[in-house]
């Protein structure tokens, strides 16, 4: 039997398709078997799924809605992320930063990054955070770990993150007050 | 470095040393590192793709651990070797599709790769032979440190590294570490295992990662979540999670010895009979067969063949790698009698 396809090669794969409810039988030499299976894998793929994660994320109303919103570094609208479930480029995480931030949180249970940090940090060189704000961020992280401690049922982590946060804030209105 | 030159050579990782290689085949750490300016490679021009092949390639020739690493153009390369590098493990197989931008970096070792172009700018990965996650962090963090000083990393301090698909953000890591747990599988506990790893936000794969099954008892656990644990306590965590893996396979190998043991020996020992005498032999078939024979070595029912051996059987008798070896293509047929073939020789001469 020759390959449906090439009709060159011997078939020596037999697939099943079920388009519409039409069922049709395929017989494929290797080379287009294989052809065959990675369209599919793009048809159907984890940016189905992820796709599928932003649309059930609506905690937009419909003037809020980002569809339109396009990414001036690389011209890559929201739309055509839900589509793809890829961004653009690194600017993309500033513009839909407002729908990022979410999605982050349902993906890994948290966004805010707490590993490594590249040594050329470009944040840090140019823009030094002032000193009077950095507890602030601290705390603000502290926070989101507590969140995350409870919502994780890690009790213990969470109450030394509390004790944290508390001896934090206390120092910072002492700060204040002096 | 040509890549016919690896046909003869065992990868790092294949040895069959290091911790608890008796049920760890190896562990691999993957880093997905993207630049600022250039739009992530699937939305980037071509001129852009050549430009960051030239700028991260450039940035490697000057890190010391990547010093002997030879970087080939995909588009360079035939179907049957981006297949071979597939069945190395020093690519994905979603690097062997529209090659035309892709590159691959990898040292003579085999234990450091670095995919250029790939859903990420950079996919670095350092793979270990046995349970030794820590120690594929230590050297992949001092070759992502020296590749920080010379390229402009996508990064936010909130967000951290910034990558092209959001399940990735954050640290980058991927930890992953490739079991050999026949005697789970046989005693039908694995489907227990298995639910529960998915539970804890692990995922399972086959012997060449994304999109592959689980086959021949193999099976691939890595973490989903990379964003919101440091690196260390991603690996403490899939360490945690390994170690008390190790612990159940162990224990129903135990089992198995003080239960069945003649049962098990039999089927052990057909295995072998059979891989030293097939003349026609599927690479599903010698999967599984190789994988009973490992278990005989690890078990010490079989005394002759040494894990590297083994090891190094399950890469060998792969498609591209039969191909390779006699320098030509070859049709489904005709690899499995070639298959077959090696394989005799291999076991027989020892």
């Amino acid at each position: 039997m020759l390959c449906d396809i090439c009709a060159k090669n011997a078939a020596t794969v037999h697939l099943t398709e079920i388009i519409d409810e039409k069922m049709n039988e395929l017989h494929l030499c290797e080379e287009c078997a294989r052809d065959k299976s990675a369209a599919m894998e793009s048809q159907f793929g984890l940016s189905d799924l992820l796709a599928g994660m932003v649309d059930f994320q609506k905690p937009f109303s419909k003037e809020e809605e980002p569809v339109m919103v396009k990414c001036p570094a690389c011209g890559l609208s929201y739309a055509d992320f839900k589509k793809v479930g890829r961004l653009g480029c690194a600017e993309c995480y500033n513009i839909f930063r407002k729908y990022l931030a979410p999605l982050l949180k349902r993906i890994h249970g948290s966004n805010q990054h707490i590993g490594k940090r590249p040594m050329s940090c470009p944040g840090k060189i140019k823009s030094p955070v002032p000193k009077i704000d950095k507890p602030r961020a601290c705390l603000q992280e502290l926070k989101e770990q507590l969140q995350n401690a409870i919502t994780q049922e890690a009790f213990e982590e969470a109450a030394r993150l509390r004790d944290q946060i508390k001896e934090m804030e206390a120092k910072a209105s002492k700060h204040k007050e002096s | 470095m040509q890549i016919d030159d690896l046909i003869n050579h065992t990868s790092e990782w294949l040895k069959g040393t290091g911790p608890n290689s008796d049920i760890v085949i190896s562990s691999r750490i993957r880093l997905a590192r993207n630049l600022n300016k250039i739009p992530f490679p699937h939305w980037a021009s071509k001129a852009q793709l050549d430009e960051l092949i030239d700028k991260t390639s450039l940035a490697m020739s000057k890190v010391a651990l990547l010093k002997h690493a030879t970087l080939f153009k995909l588009a360079n390369l035939d179907s049957i070797d981006k297949q071979f590098l597939v069945e190395r493990h020093l690519m994905s197989i979603e690097h062997t599709q529209k090659t035309e931008q892709k590159a691959v970096l990898f040292n003579e070792e085999e234990n450091i790769a670095v995919m250029v172009n790939e859903e990420d700018h950079l996919r670095i990965q350092l793979l270990q032979s046995g349970f030794n996650l820590f120690e594929a962090w230590e050297i992949i963090n001092t070759i992502d440190d020296a590749l920080a000083k010379f390229l402009d990393y996508a990064f936010l301090p909130d967000f951290g590294f910034l990558t092209a698909c959001p399940t990735n953000t954050g640290t980058g890591m991927r930890g992953s570490v490739m079991l050999h747990l026949p005697a789970l599988v046989m005693s039908r506990q694995i489907e227990r295992v298995l639910a529960a790893i998915s539970k804890l936000s692990f995922t399972t794969r086959g012997l060449y990662g994304e999109g592959t099954q689980a086959s021949g008892n193999f099976f691939q656990i890595s973490n989903q979540v990379s964003l919101g644990h440091s690196e260390n306590e991603i690996i403490e965590n899939i360490n945690g999670l390994i170690r008390q893996i190790i612990e159940q396979e162990t224990q129903a190998r135990e089992i198995m010895l003080s239960k069945s043991k003649d049962v098990l020996e039999d089927r052990i020992n057909r295995a072998l009979g059979i891989l030293k005498s097939a003349r026609i032999i599927t690479s599903q078939e010698t999967v599984e067969l190789l994988s009973m024979v490992r278990l005989g070595s690890d078990l010490g029912m079989i005394k002759d063949i040494d894990r590297r051996t083994i090891n190094e059987l399950f890469i060998t008798t792969q498609p591209a790698h039969l191909q390779k070896l006699e320098n030509k293509k070859l049709s489904a047929q005709e690899r499995d009698l070639k298959r077959a073939e090696l394989i005799r020789k291999k076991l027989n001469l020892l």
